[in-house]
């Protein structure tokens, strides 16, 4: 009998896993397991382009015609609840199992959500497709939006509000937005997209409420001021879908726990994309990373670890982006606190520079508004510069 | 035909874009030029701005990779493939025939 992988998660980490085994030749069976109904398609438009109906389905949609030739056994619209260790079997919400000789965990994460605000109407979080069409028709009735989290996914969501006609208010507890990400200061100056779009930012103050009866009317921020709202997005973060495994012995932390190559901490289980914590050689901890390109790139690895045919160890450097009122913002890198940031090109004022981060005189990480070429240029620069561990 | 610049302005392993009904990328091989539309087909983001490697150019946003020659996808997230524009080169000068598929494109 020809041997099964099972790949429990249908978005970008789990399609790329698939097409990477059959790059690797592998020829027997894959069964591709998702919780959502719809094929793989793409999310980093649904809070761009396609929450502004700019973007159609498929325009989204992640397959491309040659991933007919994968032959890939889809269970869609299936969650899986269940891992037994011994069998490799994936245990299906409808009482099915699959069988499989390998398993490449791929649930994702799912957005977090205010504690209390579930129950009111007009309140949203922005993950998968079904929440962005929720959003968008909700938004289409709406005039006043109030977002909660200045992080990128509630900036962005923001901006395309604005180009909605909508009026827009963001609230950040932290003093200044994106600093985890890119510091202070250029947290500071990315966060002054906001006003420049006639965005309202209110910084350093948390949400005591959600009002409303049936339907959400206001937020109340913890200072007592009471922003009148049609519409609440929560962009508050991400949390890894890994609950299912909790019985399952795969080893656990702030997502399913793997070495560097993927591999979980049972034999022929590997785990990739944003629900993976995967030991990072350089950052010397493990790392759970929810950048796209990550969940790109960082499957091959693992599916070659699956296959036993594991090379060296990659050292990837982070790349992310976001796109906001018309800018293109552009990171890679490792940036922690200490670091110096440096404007090479542009200035932040003209919203058109290229910075970059240096650590004891080396450069560590880079950022880029509106500087694609020199963007990347440097990206380039720094993954030549990444030393390769023994 | 459209003008794009003198030979000498564009020196190899650089690209530049130009304007058209559809922008266009112009790229330098080692001495050979090629052009293909600009815009990337994944998501709007100018292939002129992108990675020369060889014959193929990596998209400056998401890293999709196209084939000079063809045209056609050598890595995703792309799906479909970008036009190619046939190249002139005459007295210093490179011109590009937009909407003529280059020589011994698919």
């Amino acid at each position: 009998m020809s041997p099964t992988i099972a790949v429990v998660g249908a978005s970008l980490a789990g399609l790329s896993a698939a097409r990477a085994l059959r790059d690797q030749s592998y020829d027997g069976r894959i069964v591709v397991v998702g919780d959502e109904e719809h094929a793989p398609y793409d999310r980093p438009p649904l809070s761009k382009e396609f929450l502004a109906g700019r973007a159609s389905l498929d325009d989204i949609a992640l397959g491309a015609p040659d991933d007919e030739d994968l032959s890939l056994e889809w269970r869609l619209g299936t969650t899986a609840v269940g891992l037994d260790p011994l069998s490799r079997a994936v245990l299906l919400e409808d009482g099915s199992e699959v069988r499989a000789d390998g398993v490449v965990l791929a649930t994702g994460a799912r957005a977090r959500r205010l504690p209390g605000g579930d129950g009111l109407d007009g309140v949203h979080v922005l993950r998968s497709l079904d929440d962005a069409l929720a959003l968008r028709e909700d938004l289409a009735l709406a005039e006043r939006l109030v977002v909660i989290g200045a992080g990128f996914i509630g900036a962005e969501v923001a901006s395309t509000a604005r180009t909605l006609g909508l009026d827009v208010t963001v609230v950040e507890t932290q003093p200044v937005p994106l600093a985890g990400p890119l510091g202070t200061d250029m947290g500071a100056v990315c966060a002054g997209l906001h006003a420049d779009h006639g965005t309202r930012l209110l910084v350093g103050t948390g949400v005591a409420a959600l009002v409303g009866t049936g339907r959400v009317e206001a937020v109340e921020l913890t200072d007592g001021t009471r922003l009148p709202a049609d519409v609440v997005v929560v962009g508050i973060g991400a949390t890894p879908n890994t609950e299912w495994l909790a019985h399952s012995g795969v080893a656990l932390g702030n997502g399913v726990l793997t070495d560097a190559r993927g591999a979980t901490s049972i034999p022929g289980v590997v785990a990739v994309g944003d629900c993976a914590a995967t030991w990072s050689v350089t950052a010397e901890r493990h790392v759970r990373t929810e950048h796209w390109t990550h969940a790109l790139e960082q499957p091959a690895t693992a599916t070659a670890t699956l296959l036993g045919t594991g090379g060296p160890v990659p050292t990837p450097v982070p790349y992310f982006w976001s796109d906001q009122y018309g800018a293109r913002i552009q990171f890679a890198g490792s940036r922690r606190e200490g670091d110096v940031a440096r404007v090479v090109e542009g200035s932040c004022a003209d919203r058109s520079f290229l910075v970059v981060y240096e650590r004891d005189g080396h450069p560590v990480a880079v950022l880029g508004m509106n500087q694609p070429r020199l963007f990347t240029r440097w990206r380039r620069q720094l993954r030549s510069a990444v030393p390769t561990p023994s | 035909m459209i003008p794009v610049c003198p030979t000498t302005a564009l020196p190899p392993g650089e690209a530049i874009r130009v304007e058209a009904d559809e922008p266009i990328a112009v790229f330098n091989v080692d001495g050979e030029f090629y052009a293909i539309d600009d815009t990337c087909t994944h998501q709007d983001a100018s292939l002129a701005d992108g990675w020369l490697d060889g014959c193929a150019v990596e998209c400056p946003l998401h890293a999709s990779c196209f084939d000079l020659r063809t045209g056609k996808v050598s890595g995703p997230p792309a799906k479909t493939p970008v036009r190619t524009h046939r190249v002139v080169v005459a007295d210093g000068m490179v011109y590009v025939r937009p909407g003529v598929a280059a020589e011994g494109a698919a």
